[in-house]
């Protein structure tokens, strides 16, 4: 039983774009439009080293990460060969031109994944 | 009323030889269609699809059967490919489309077709000779072959083979390496006169008849005699004493197999003749691929076109219609151990020609280069071939060469194009040796990988192993270990580079396209150009809206979703996902008021790390997406563009106003040039640099334009480079005024923007296009040069602060947001 959330409507995602959904716990959940309008939902983090995918370039059914250029398909969220690796994906439900998500996935689908950590705050971890 | 859609009954395809070629195509045709066909094959010999450059290894006893498989039986199950091996196809029924064929023991199939490949390769061409049909008189051409010699070495000592070629040479190495005394018989006067001149040949000879081998130079064999046991015993000769001979291996040439085409009454002439498609003249649903095949009069025997033909073929197959054939370079390199030779192109020269020679006999190194109109046509090396790979590339690619003729000769590592650590040659590495510093690839892995997985390209290696797949600069060697790997076939890639695989077309077509017939969006780019795809790539999407907005300034609609996400957040993305922002400092000059402001915003958006960068500006790390707008605002200075393909900073000196050594303004001639061309975009990043004297604080010596003041003027150099890769920028012209610096620079600026290629840094441009053209538009033609300035000052009129205006920037803002769902 999906328990269907409205996000925003699909204009609200720029074509061959995301938009970023933010959860209480865990990273945010990337929404993509591509030029048919098909809309596609993934964990905001690339398998190979946890890029933020929302912001990469969209085409197709695919998303090119804008750290590595790792190219990840948005149906499944595979990353394509010989690339290995995939990204969780959302369910979706498009219906009357509102993008919904499903409340629970939100609420605790992949809460436990992380992105690297940068700056001062990686060197202490590395020291400790 | 049942309304499901069935699935649409899958085409008959059918593949008649289970070789190289025709199984290469069937992958690629796997990839872009896996469900389109019920295949099925048919191939003549018992075995699954092998790699038969790799039989002379086999036989020289430095491989095994087993190690040179590319496609196990396992494969053509995992496929669904129905496979029928050690069948030969007997008959072929155009009218009921079915093909027959019988194995070795008389057991016959039959398959139907929708549409059918013939992949039939080549035949060994067999001498006319008496005896030639005597037992152990052998061609060399497969497993059968290369087993029949290995045995035959086992039990007998004698061995001839006929033909100085590069197979012959091969077999003769073989035979030798497992014991038999080996005369090689040769017609010509040198050894592989199609591939070495007679120099190159005789070296070659000399270095063979060191090892063991013997030759019979000019000589034409009369007949094949027979001993008492009715095996093969001596060859005759027009003159001279005869030879014994327990084995002979006719290495005289292959011919393409049309003898099922023949009987299919398809077209043939030198081949299965066929159009750019692949597909036969003579009947719309049968193709032909490989060395059967005739293209534009050409049947090739190296598997790299064959590869390139395969891909064709496949996309026609797969029904995508666009990709066309046009023929291939081919390069040669012999798979004798220890003997190095490598040509390629129109290595003999003729007219029109120039040739740069190095011989040194007694050294056992000769190479030659033969040049015409200061392009690399052909190379012919003995010896030391470290640099074929190069060569190659430099003839493919049709590069002016003026430039670096010089020191063409002494090769790649002479003018600094490699790897890292000086590391030039591929060879001399050791296998934990890295080759690729950016994802940590030794030349190991390397080579491993080339040989398990059946790699022939470079962008093959490069998905596969990442190696040179990101900064790209140890290219060089990964070309080199490839061509060493895989041997001579290793594939080049095309003449022509295309921009993506979303197309066949280059930058210079696109770049064309877009300026002759005045194309506005990446839509109408898309539609005029065929893309294969509906909407592009990253790759190619960022270089055609780069192309738009640079061909038509002020026209063409700058496409934020077809920018990389920096230049579309105006702000530098890393590694967490946060992102840097650096200001724009004039000259890097700051004030006391700018740097406060930068304390507060640091202070109020808790910014972890403040970093003063190498162009003289100040980096703010660790800004989160939502904070952007905030800390651009509060800032309150102009955007640096540290982000973007685009003049970034304009590093200076202090000059004149302060220095007791300086002569020229040169803070104030950065900020000039800073201030008349910041925003700028070009087809990569762009640096300048202004010292006010010639100690050159500034390290103009390495930047797109660097400018130096010396006592009388500027001097300005362009093409510099501090990066990847260090190339120090050459002297450009010497200048009185700093009007004239300004003009200079906007003009060889805007040429760049006009001419470059996506990605392709200055001293990129400068070698692809030679000095000369740069000179020639921007020094020698006056109104050109007062033009092209015209046009940059055009462009940049009115361009908007991507930072503060974000409408005109095309900045979607709602990107700094998430949605929210509370």
């Amino acid at each position: 039983m999906s328990n269907w959330k409205q996000i925003c409507r699909v204009e609200d995602i720029p074509v061959l774009g995301a938009r970023r959904v933010a959860r209480d716990q865990g990273l945010d959940v990337a929404v993509f439009r591509n030029d048919a309008d098909e809309v596609f939902a993934l964990l905001d983090r690339c398998p190979h080293k946890g890029g933020p995918l929302s912001q990469g370039i969209v085409f197709g059914q695919q998303v090119a990460c804008p750290l590595h250029n790792w190219t990840v398909g948005l149906c499944d969220g595979m990353a394509q060969a010989p690339d290995e690796g995939c990204t969780p994906r959302f369910a979706v439900k498009v219906a009357a031109g509102v993008v919904h998500l499903d409340a629970d996935e939100l609420a605790g689908h992949a809460t436990e994944l992380t992105r690297p950590i940068a700056g001062p705050a990686s060197r202490k971890t590395a020291c400790s | 009323m049942d309304m499901r859609v069935t699935p649409r009954q899958k085409m008959k395809l059918v593949m008649v030889g289970n070789g190289m070629a025709g199984v290469r195509a069937l992958e690629e045709l796997l990839k872009l269609a896996p469900d389109l066909y019920d295949i099925t094959v048919l191939g003549a010999e018992p075995h699954p699809n092998y790699n038969r450059i790799l039989l002379s290894p086999v036989l020289a006893g430095e491989q095994t059967l087993d190690e040179i498989v590319l496609n196990d039986w396992a494969w053509y199950q995992d496929n669904g490919i129905t496979l029928h091996a050690g069948f030969k196809v007997t008959q072929v029924d155009r009218v009921h489309r079915t093909v027959n064929a019988t194995n070795a023991q008389g057991e016959t199939v039959q398959a139907g077709y929708d549409r059918l490949i013939l992949a039939t390769g080549s035949d060994p061409f067999m001498l006319p000779l008496p005896g030639k049909d005597l037992p152990g008189v052998l061609a060399y051409r497969d497993i059968a072959d290369t087993q029949a010699m290995i045995d035959a070495a086992a039990q007998y000592p004698h061995a001839v083979v006929i033909g100085g070629g590069l197979l012959g040479l091969e077999a003769a190495n073989g035979l030798m390496k497992r014991g038999m005394q080996v005369t090689v018989v040769h017609v010509g006067e040198w050894l592989m006169e199609r591939q070495l001149d007679k120099v190159a040949g005789q070296m070659l000879q000399a270095s063979l008849e060191a090892r063991g081998m013997q030759f019979r130079m000019g000589a034409q064999t009369s007949a094949l005699l027979a001993g008492d046991s009715g095996r093969v015993a001596k060859v005759e000769f027009r003159d001279g004493s005869p030879v014994s001979a327990d084995l002979v291996v006719m290495a005289v040439g292959i011919r393409p197999n049309t003898q099922l085409a023949e009987s299919m009454g398809l077209h043939v002439n030198r081949g299965i003749v066929v159009t750019d498609t692949l597909q036969t003249v003579t009947d719309a649903r049968i193709w032909a691929v490989g060395e059967c095949a005739a293209h534009r009069g050409i049947a090739y025997g190296l598997v790299a076109p064959l590869f390139e033909q395969g891909k064709v073929l496949a996309n026609h197959l797969a029904e995508f219609g666009i990709a066309r054939y046009l023929g291939s370079q081919t390069s040669t390199k012999l798979k004798v151990t220890g003997i190095d030779l490598f040509s390629a192109g129109e290595f003999m020269g003729g007219d029109g020609t120039d040739e740069i020679v190095m011989s040194d006999p007694a050294g056992g190194v000769y190479k030659r280069l033969v040049l015409k109109d200061d392009k690399l046509v052909g190379a012919c090396l003995y010896g030391d071939t470290v640099d074929g790979s190069w060569y190659f590339k430099l003839l493919r690619e049709g590069r002016s060469v003026a430039d670096i003729r010089d020191k063409l000769m002494f090769g790649e590592s002479n003018i600094g194009d490699v790897g890292h650590q000086g590391q030039s040659k591929a060879a001399a590495m050791a296998d934990s040796d890295e080759v690729c510093g950016c994802n940590g690839v030794t030349k190991g892995t390397i080579c491993k990988t080339i040989k398990d997985k059946g790699l022939f390209t470079l962008d093959e290696v490069r998905k596969h192993t990442k190696a040179s797949a990101s900064c790209g600069s140890c290219t060089g060697l990964v070309e080199q270990i490839l061509m060493f790997t895989a041997g001579g076939d290793y594939s080049a890639t095309p003449k022509m580079k295309p921009v993506c695989a979303c197309t066949p077309h280059g930058h210079q077509a696109v770049r064309d396209a877009i300026k002759e017939h005045k194309l506005l969006t990446t839509g109408s780019v898309f539609r005029f150009l065929e893309w294969r795809t509906p909407n592009g790539c990253a790759s190619c999407r960022p270089a055609i809206n780069y192309y738009l907005i640079s061909t038509w300034p002020k026209e063409a609609q700058d496409d934020p979703q077809s920018r990389f996400i920096n230049e579309r957040s105006h702000a530098n993305i890393q590694k967490d996902g946060t992102y840097s922002v650096i200001p724009r400092m004039w000259g890097g000059e700051t004030t006391a008021d700018e740097l406060r402001r930068i304390a507060d915003v640091v202070d109020k958006y808790q910014i972890p790390t403040v970093k003063v960068t190498g162009g003289q500006r100040i980096d703010l790390l660790g800004v989160k997406k939502e904070d952007l707008v905030g800390v651009w605002k509060d800032i309150g200075m102009p955007c640096g563009h540290a982000y973007a393909k685009a003049l970034r900073t304009v590093k200076t000196c202090v000059g004149s106003e302060w220095c007791r050594m300086g002569t020229q303004d040169s803070t104030q001639m950065g900020k000039d040039l800073e201030k008349a061309m910041w925003r700028m975009y070009a087809p990569h990043k762009v640096k300048f640099a202004v010292s006010g004297c010639p100690r050159n604080c500034a390290e103009a010596g390495i930047k797109d334009v660097g400018v130096i003041g010396v006592d009388s003027g500027w001097e300005m150099y362009i093409g510099g480079n501090g990066g990847i890769k260090t190339e120090v920028a050459e002297f450009f012209v010497k200048l009185k005024t700093a009007e004239e610096v300004l003009e200079h620079t906007g003009a060889f600026m805007q040429l760049y923007r006009e001419e470059g290629w996506y990605l392709e840094r200055t001293v990129h441009y400068l070698h692809r296009v030679g000095m000369e053209h740069i000179k020639k538009k921007v020094l020698e033609d006056e109104a050109n040069r007062k033009a092209l300035w015209g046009r940059l000052q055009h462009a940049l009129d009115g361009e908007p602060d991507p930072w503060f205006e974000f409408d005109k920037a095309h900045v979607d803002t709602r990107q700094f947001e998430p949605v929210t769902t509370a």
